[in-house]
């Protein structure tokens, strides 16, 4: 059977985390369709059908899927998920807050974050915060599942040539209406897709203080993240934070500045190909899985770092 | 206004849980529980929407072994009116425990279900919006503010790249976020008020759901361990061996 993937999108662009989540597609087995649910959406439809390996893509364009309403959504997909036999989502924001609404609607189990495909029906999916990874296998006739982006290599965004097929757009539910968006406005490139992050902690000390990343980060062309703690702590916007709780990342370089890395930060980075570590605690946990580590006071350390690139 | 506070007995979160040695999962006998702390959110949000006179009753249910009443007292003790234990031994998996909710939802008719979005001992993330989907009622998951009125609830949501709100029609659904409040300390006297106020039990057979698990666990084990490196002498090596040994600036 086809396997179905939702696109992540914004009725504009189509989001990197569709690609990894295709890879993931591939990895079961089968006709790879994407679903594009939107409104005036017909670029990232053709984006879709670019994707490597796509056969083909679901437009299903109307103002009832706008704004991603998890209650069209679902039911866009549900109008189409009687020919598929596994039915994929991001795990992103987005993919989180639909996928379960579709998996109950068809009686099934959701197998949520999965990091790999051991076989059709059979994944590895973290538990207890990244403290345990657990293989799961879904006995029900659908497996709806949310991929870890980053676990998955995206596939090429360009390269196939798929089909566009029209889908009706389903009617409005009438009980969810979008009010308003409030896009953080950055030249950064976003966190999740980041080859370089650069994450303040608590040691920052201040939310003042947190602003002196900024210089380090423009140098290393690195979106912004952060501890819970110094989320918590007001020094960070909660859409930065990196953890279990927050963003999983895995870029090429992690930059921890004034991280101890507790457990539930850690299960949010620790798959990242170099982490660096600058901490004035030598006994900060966060040593433990950095491949460079420097004790150091940041205060001096980040300036002069940012000086040297 | 009725509010349901669905709630979970999970592993405290100050525990590193330990992978038992035939993989068969994790070792939690002997181990600390507390309440699942985005429920702890969701308990308090509703205590303040009764507080403030939006909201008449709060209603705390949780679904599991009997001990979880433990945790019912909590809810109880931070500001809960009554509460419900659907007690089983049985392995609960999201969609079972979304069908008991929902058969509870039915019993109670609230108009406002908050719960968290996540436990963090299966780390799921999947209750709350499958609960909405039986019950055929809007959701806002990831709440960081909740507005109530008399017909309506506007919710403001964390989604990736900053917030989102959205005004849902009731009786509705909503999953708590980190940021929505900070839960108060528990104080003694509201421990022994807590002891005194009504906890009813129930049982999956009762309210005529079948929690049979839908998803088999075949092995748990230890995540790939990553091994420390090496700690640098100064900045100036540092940079030297990001650029000449690990090639990533």
């Amino acid at each position: 059977m086809s396997i179905l993937v939702i696109a992540e999108h914004d009725n504009q662009q189509l989001k990197a985390a569709t690609l990894n989540t295709v890879a993931a597609a591939q990895k079961i087995g089968g006709d790879v369709h994407v679903l594009v649910a939107g409104h005036q959406a017909r670029a990232v439809a053709e984006q879709a059908a670019q994707v490597q390996g796509v056969a083909k893509v679901l437009l299903a364009d109307g103002p009832s899927l706008a704004d991603g309403l998890a209650e069209n959504v679902a039911a866009q997909v549900l109008a189409v998920a009687s020919s598929y036999g596994h039915i994929l989502f991001p795990a992103t924001a987005s993919g989180k807050n639909v996928a379960p609404r579709v998996a109950a609607k068809l009686d099934v189990a959701q197998v949520s974050d999965i990091l790999s495909v051991e076989s059709p029906d059979t994944f590895t999916r973290p538990i207890y915060a990244g403290n345990a990874i657990a293989t799961v296998q879904s006995g029900d006739a659908v497996k709806v599942i949310t991929v870890r982006t980053t676990s998955f290599d995206a596939v090429a965004a360009q390269g196939g040539s798929a089909a566009i097929e029209e889908q009706a757009a389903v009617a409005d539910s009438g009980r969810s209406a979008f009010v308003s968006r409030e896009v953080a406005k950055s030249d950064r490139p976003e966190l999740a897709g980041a080859t370089v992050v650069v994450s303040g902690g608590r040691g920052l000390g201040s939310a003042e203080n947190f602003k002196m990343l900024d210089g380090l980060a423009d140098k290393l062309g690195a979106a912004l993240g952060a501890s819970r703690a110094a989320v918590d702590a007001g020094y960070a916007p909660n859409d930065w934070q990196v953890g279990q709780t927050g963003k999983i990342v895995a870029p090429q370089l992690y930059v921890a500045v004034g991280i101890s890395g507790a457990i539930q930060h850690l299960a949010g980075m620790k798959d990242s190909k170099v982490i660096v570590a600058i901490n004035k605690d030598p006994e900060a946990p966060i040593f433990g899985v950095a491949d460079y580590g420097l004790v150091a006071d940041l205060f001096e350390a980040v300036p002069e770092l940012e000086k040297a690139l | 206004m009725k509010v349901l506070v669905p709630v979970k007995r999970v592993v405290d979160y100050n525990v590193k849980v330990r992978v038992k040695s035939d993989q068969s999962g994790v070792d939690i006998a002997n181990v600390k529980m507390s309440m699942n702390p985005f429920d702890e959110i969701a308990v308090e949000e509703a205590t303040r929407l009764k507080e403030s006179g939006a909201a008449s009753e709060v209603v705390a249910v949780s679904c599991g072994v009997a001990q979880s009443q433990e945790t019912l007292r909590t809810a109880l003790a931070i500001g809960a009116d009554r509460a419900t234990l659907v007690q089983t031994d049985a392995e609960l998996q999201p969609l079972a425990v979304a069908k008991l909710l929902k058969a509870v939802v039915d019993k109670e008719q609230p108009q406002l279900v908050i719960l968290g979005k996540q436990a963090i001992d299966d780390d799921s993330n999947q209750t709350g919006q499958m609960l909405a989907a039986l019950l055929d009622w809007p959701q806002a998951t990831f709440a960081s503010k909740v507005e109530l009125s008399a017909d309506s609830v506007s919710v403001t949501r964390e989604v990736d790249g900053g917030l989102e709100t959205v005004k849902l029609t009731l009786p509705a659904v909503i999953t708590t976020d980190l940021r929505l409040n900070e839960p108060r300390y528990v104080t003694l006297p509201n421990i022994m008020k807590a002891k005194k106020k009504t906890l009813e039990t129930l049982t999956p057979e009762e309210l005529g759901v079948d929690v049979a698990p839908r998803i088999k666990t075949i092995k748990v084990s230890e995540p790939p361990a990553r091994s420390a490196g090496v700690i640098v002498p100064d900045v100036a090596t540092l940079v030297e061996k990001l650029k000449n040994e690990a090639k990533v600036i």
